[in-house]
């Protein structure tokens, strides 16, 4: 029992301090791939390759003044980057990053819970993070502020009916709700990965995901010629900092999640099943940034519009062929 | 049981939170954690897929467009002023209490319904630790909760489904009115 807990204990902070990592590098990952689209160089300064930029920024956001703008509810104001932040890392909780292990007699299996109703506890846990950007928009009072709220809670509930109904398709070819069981059922061949059986699937929760995690061509919340920087435009200092870490663990936990669902997970020949899970993580990181740097921005009606009358239609007609096959 | 009782005082707590405050914000807040603490609740018994469902459905989407709405008219303290009619108060306590009677009573009727149809197997099997009663809980899985949604239940089902349509529809004949020129991505 002590053992147990122990376990739990040390999964938990070693599956975080990789987690908090990760956020610090896909920073400078994003800035370097960035910067390469565009012709530049990038941070190269500080440190080997400017390998201690992440270090740099984190000590400067920390010691800035953090700011609290008047008339604003202070409560709120302060919780919610904290939402945001907890709901982001809460999801990765439930993704399995390898099948069991064997160490000393102790058998392990590499994550945190494996819960039965997994995806559904994604789902719970992100339609929860959306209440740090909507009270962070209110709280700050400020019209910027609270329009980058109301526009980016709007986009990520729409896009959520979305990333349901790409998933919804998986969840029917593989009858549980159980990530490391469909991970699971990805083994063997590459093509038992879901994304060839339902690839229409993977492009629907795709893009949903990228809207969900308001990132380029559908980060709006933040248009700066519109909006100053949306919901966290009085954020300052280390509050500031806490959302910028949500957004990007949520890159990493969508892209987890993809990599899980679609693309076979921890399931690759010779290397560890570890090693193959967090490459597939970067590919998706990767691609969630090539996306960024190349692609313009929607406008908001077309977001919408795109979101409502052809994600959501697809996503149903998918399920519909999708049960038709299975019953035919 | 120390769960048990933490989740429930909190839900008991923010419950008298949603009908005390006087700032909607922070009623429709105290609504979201005593919706997450029934979530917890449910989960408590073995019913993780009822619990998922609790946090995505009344805590992911209807409270946030709760707090969209909030947000968008802009409600501040002192909209509401106070109430001058007296009788609505008395009124009020009244029918809680009846809603509260007929609350207990289809409680207790169902759970005596529930206990004959599966041998007294739920009572004895509600108050047992999590870990005990993991196994056994195949009556509130998604599975059992879809057949009994639609093949039990589906007709009752459908029924409600038609009449959220019609409220869908008579909250857009109302807003139009009032507004004409209002988007239409407001029932979404």
């Amino acid at each position: 029992m002590i053992v147990e807990s122990i376990l739990i204990i040390l999964k938990v902070v070693v599956i975080f301090a990789a987690l908090m990592t990760g956020v610090a590098y896909s920073t400078y990952f994003e800035r370097k791939v960035v910067a390469f689209i565009q012709h530049r160089i990038g941070p190269n300064m500080t440190g080997p390759f400017g390998l201690l930029q992440p270090i740099a920024d984190a000590i400067k956001l920390l010691f800035k003044e953090t700011f609290i703008p008047n008339m604003s509810d202070r409560f709120l104001f302060t919780i919610a980057p904290m939402i945001s932040f907890v709901a982001a890392c809460m999801t990765l909780a439930v993704i399995p990053v390898g099948d069991w292990l064997n160490i000393g007699g102790q058998r392990i299996q590499l994550i945190i819970s494996d819960l039965n109703v997994g995806i559904l506890y994604i789902l719970a846990v992100t339609s929860l993070g959306i209440y740090g950007i909507i009270l962070a928009g209110w709280s700050s009072n400020s019209k910027y502020s609270l329009l980058g709220g109301l526009r980016s809670s709007a986009q990520m509930i729409s896009y959520e009916v979305s990333i349901g109904l790409g998933i919804v398709g998986v969840l029917m070819l593989s009858q549980t709700f159980s990530i490391s069981e469909i991970v699971r059922q990805q083994s063997g061949s590459i093509f038992n990965w879901y994304f060839f059986k339902q690839p229409v699937a993977f492009f629907i929760y795709f893009i949903s995901a990228l809207a969900e995690t308001n990132r380029n061509p559908f980060d709006l919340p933040e248009a700066e010629s519109e909006l100053v920087a949306g919901y966290h435009t009085e954020y300052a200092g280390m509050r500031f900092s806490i959302f910028f870490m949500g957004e990007y663990a949520n890159m990493i936990t969508v892209s987890a999640i993809a990599s899980s669902l679609f693309f076979g997970g921890w399931n690759g020949p010779f290397l560890p099943p570890v090693i193959w899970f967090v490459i597939k993580v970067i590919m998706f990181m990767f691609i969630f940034i090539w996306i960024r740097g190349t692609l313009p921005r929607f406008r908001y009606d077309q977001l919408m519009r795109f979101g409502w009358l052809i994600l959501f239609p697809l996503g149903i007609l998918n399920i519909l062929i999708t049960a038709l096959i299975l019953v035919l | 049981m120390i769960i048990f009782s933490i989740l429930a005082a909190v839900a008991v707590f923010s419950a008298v939170m949603v009908i005390t405050r006087k700032s909607p914000i922070s009623s429709a807040i105290y609504l979201i954690v005593l919706m997450c603490s029934l979530a917890g609740l449910f989960a408590l018994q073995g019913a993780f897929f009822i619990a998922a469902l609790q946090v995505i459905v009344y805590a992911g989407a209807i409270m946030v467009l709760f707090i969209f709405v909030i947000m968008l008219i802009n409600l501040r303290d002192n909209d509401f002023g106070i109430d001058k009619r007296k009788i609505q108060k008395y009124l009020g306590f009244i029918f809680a209490a009846v809603i509260l009677l007929q609350a207990v009573f289809i409680t207790g009727w169902a759970m005596k319904e529930f206990s004959n149809e599966t041998e007294s197997a739920m009572s004895s099997e509600f108050y047992q630790s999590p870990v005990d009663s993991l196994d056994q809980e195949d009556y509130l899985s998604a599975e059992s909760v879809a057949e009994n949604l639609f093949m039990r239940f589906a007709y009752p089902f459908e029924v409600t489904s038609i009449l959220l349509l019609a409220a869908i529809i008579g909250a857009f004949v109302i807003a139009r009115k009032s507004d004409p020129i209002d988007d239409e991505g407001e029932e979404t």
